[in-house]
């Protein structure tokens, strides 16, 4: 089922994950996040562009711990936990902040 | 998000209204090309599909015995129908057991018996058709291979064995469910479920030894890929990635820090799972288990140790050594392989580990059993060590501890409703309410004895029990690992030489 932005149809996995990781833009994570009837704020594009940079350097999404940490750091202590990232992203931080991110969803026992 | 209902939490559970098809509908995502190959099964439903899955079933059925006793001894007395999380959950009658075995044995008695043959009509038999292919795809993936049933059944038919058949044959076509066959490529091609490569790990694991530093003061090692260790501990990929699974890893160094244990990860068998169990294929199971064998060579290790897993358990204790053994290279002193929850009890129990209780007062524990160390495997050397041993090194870290009601624990403990190969989110529905006997079960310790956590030890139960709590009422960090209770508890010191 592809999305459509910007009058460009770009293909996605069965759960609305980006199939090609390179079609990814900022556009196409704001038109996901509508669909799912969230807007995205600064504090949302932090954690979307922390997901991207360690995606390109480590080809995985990162850790929960990795992520909590690097978020403390940029928007401060008390935000660095995952409670404050559930509030970001209800369907939890590993799966819906990778799909807005352009990044496969996260396998496993998780 | 959700549409559908969760199941009503009542004082008693009791056997539900039936609704024929209530659950017909649900399906995980099938298998692609991409995702069968690597696992030598057909990319997509094969042109004569049902000569391949006779043939196969007609394979199965010779190479496995207890699976043509099974097919052969229901004698329908009922007994297995109300033991179902599912079908308690979903009150779909397809989900009482016997009768998802059915849409199995009806097809073996067209084609594999005499009276099926000549009266297929008398005797119930089925032709095995492009609808109970369907059939077969949705309810053999609403079963968790949990095996509570065959506690209850007079024959001991392993539904499990049946499931797993089923699955198999269905590989065997094409038909193979997104979920589990990616995750095994992903073992084959990185080394755990969640595809974490070697340099992510490290970075995690880095990450992890700076906050036990900042949180005790204590330099605790968290060692990947290091030779000469004596022990390998291998441990789900979850553990490393997600929470409440990362406060157990904490917990197992913790406990290696202070017994003065030298132990490492490895990235090569970073995974403990085998989702090979999942889909019954015995060829793919060999190669995940031929992983921790190649692994232990690598490091030179001299004991294998694996974390906290609920079927890895299975397949370690059981199958280990007929998989990937024999393990004549390790000290022969220990078990092979050894639970993480043995090697604490032990410590524990010649007061090898310092441990202040008073840092868990702030929590009412109980204990699920998860399915597959309750029903098919054991810990240490005494009958029933799998239930005494979790729950001895949690009453000896914690001061809260209450057991739920005797009938949904230890032999009977019902599956949190995600294991088996189905925690994906296409099955939510499925998870959520197969998950009812256990919330039920929970309700009543947290209404009477103010229990305020959950603890466990598989990563299936604790990433269920994460998702499915909030749908009735409870918090998603109710859930904890029983290594993250031990970790809480115990008094670290600077670092000790290996005893």
């Amino acid at each position: 089922m592809p999305i459509e932005v910007n009058g460009k149809s770009y293909e996605t996995d069965e759960e609305g994950y980006l199939a090609n990781l390179s079609d990814w833009n900022e556009d196409l994570a704001n038109a996901m996040a509508q669909a799912d009837g969230a807007e995205l704020d600064s504090n949302h594009w932090e954690v979307i562009n922390f997901l991207r940079e360690y995606y390109d350097e480590y080809q995985i999404a990162p850790a929960v711990r990795v992520l909590t940490k690097a978020i403390g750091k940029k928007l401060g202590p008390d935000k660095g936990n995952s409670k404050y990232l559930y509030e970001l992203f209800p369907y939890g931080p590993a799966k819906q902040a990778c799909k807005y991110a352009g990044l496969p969803k996260p396998t496993g026992c998780v | 998000m959700a549409d559908f209902e969760t199941p009503e939490v009542k004082e008693y559970l009791d056997m539900p209204e039936l609704k024929p098809g209530a659950m017909s509908h649900s399906k995980p995502f099938v298998s692609r090309d991409e995702f069968q190959g690597p696992l030598g099964f057909p990319g997509e439903l094969v042109d004569d599909w049902q000569n391949v899955a006779l043939a196969k079933l007609a394979e199965l059925l010779n190479t496995n015995r207890g699976l043509k006793v099974f097919m052969d001894s229901c004698v329908k007395c009922g007994a297995c129908t109300d033991k179902c999380h599912y079908f308690l959950g979903t009150s779909d009658p397809r989900n009482m057991p016997v009768a998802r075995q059915d849409l199995l044995r009806n097809v073996y008695r067209r084609y594999f018996t005499w009276p099926g043959r000549l009266f297929p009509k008398l005797v119930g038999a089925q032709d095995l058709t492009e609808d109970v292919l369907d059939q077969w795809y949705s309810y053999f993936h609403q079963c968790s291979e949990c095996r509570r049933c065959s506690v209850y059944c007079p024959y001991g038919i392993d539904t499990a064995e049946i499931t797993m058949a089923a699955r198999e044959v269905m590989n065997a076509v094409g038909k193979g469910q997104k979920y589990s066959n990616e995750i095994i490529g992903k073992v084959f091609k990185i080394g755990n479920n969640l595809g974490l490569p070697q340099p992510a790990l490290l970075d995690t694991l880095e990450g992890l030894e700076e906050e036990v530093k900042e949180d005790t003061g204590v330099d605790v090692r968290y060692p990947l890929d290091e030779k000469g260790a004596d022990v390998l501990l291998v441990t789900p990929s979850a553990d490393f990635f997600a929470e409440p699974h990362v406060d157990g890893l904490i917990g197992y160094g913790k406990v290696f820090h202070q017994a003065g244990i030298s132990w490492t990860l490895s990235s090569h068998a970073s995974e403990a799972a085998n989702f090979g169990l999942f889909i019954g294929s015995q060829e793919n199971m060999r190669k995940i288990a031929m992983r921790v064998r190649e692994a232990a060579e690598e490091l030179g290790v001299k004991r294998i140790v694996f974390g906290e897993c609920g079927h890895a358990w299975r397949v370690a204790y059981s199958f280990l050594n007929t998989l990937a053994g024999p393990f004549d290279f390790l000290d022969p002193r220990y078990p092979v392989p050894q639970h993480i929850c043995e090697v604490t009890h032990e410590l524990i129990q010649r007061g090898a580990l310092t441990l202040d209780k008073s840092a868990n007062d702030h929590r009412r524990v109980t204990f699920h059993d998860s399915c597959n160390v309750a029903r098919a495997s054991r810990m240490g050397n005494t009958p029933g060590g799998q239930f005494t041993i979790p729950r001895e090194i949690i009453q000896a870290v914690c001061n809260h501890y209450y057991d739920m009601p005797p009938d949904t624990i230890g032999e009977a403990t019902f599956c949190c409703g995600g294991g088996g190969g189905l925690l994906t989110d296409d099955l939510m529905e499925l998870r959520v309410k197969g998950a009812l006997p256990r919330m039920q079960a929970l309700r009543q310790v947290v209404e009477q004895e103010g229990v305020t956590h959950l603890a466990a030890i598989c990563a299936i139960c604790k990433s269920q029990f994460a998702k499915v709590l909030p749908y009735y009422g409870f918090e998603m960090d109710q859930i904890v690992s029983v290594h993250q209770l031990v970790s809480d508890a115990i008094v670290l010191e600077p670092a000790r030489q290996n005893t």
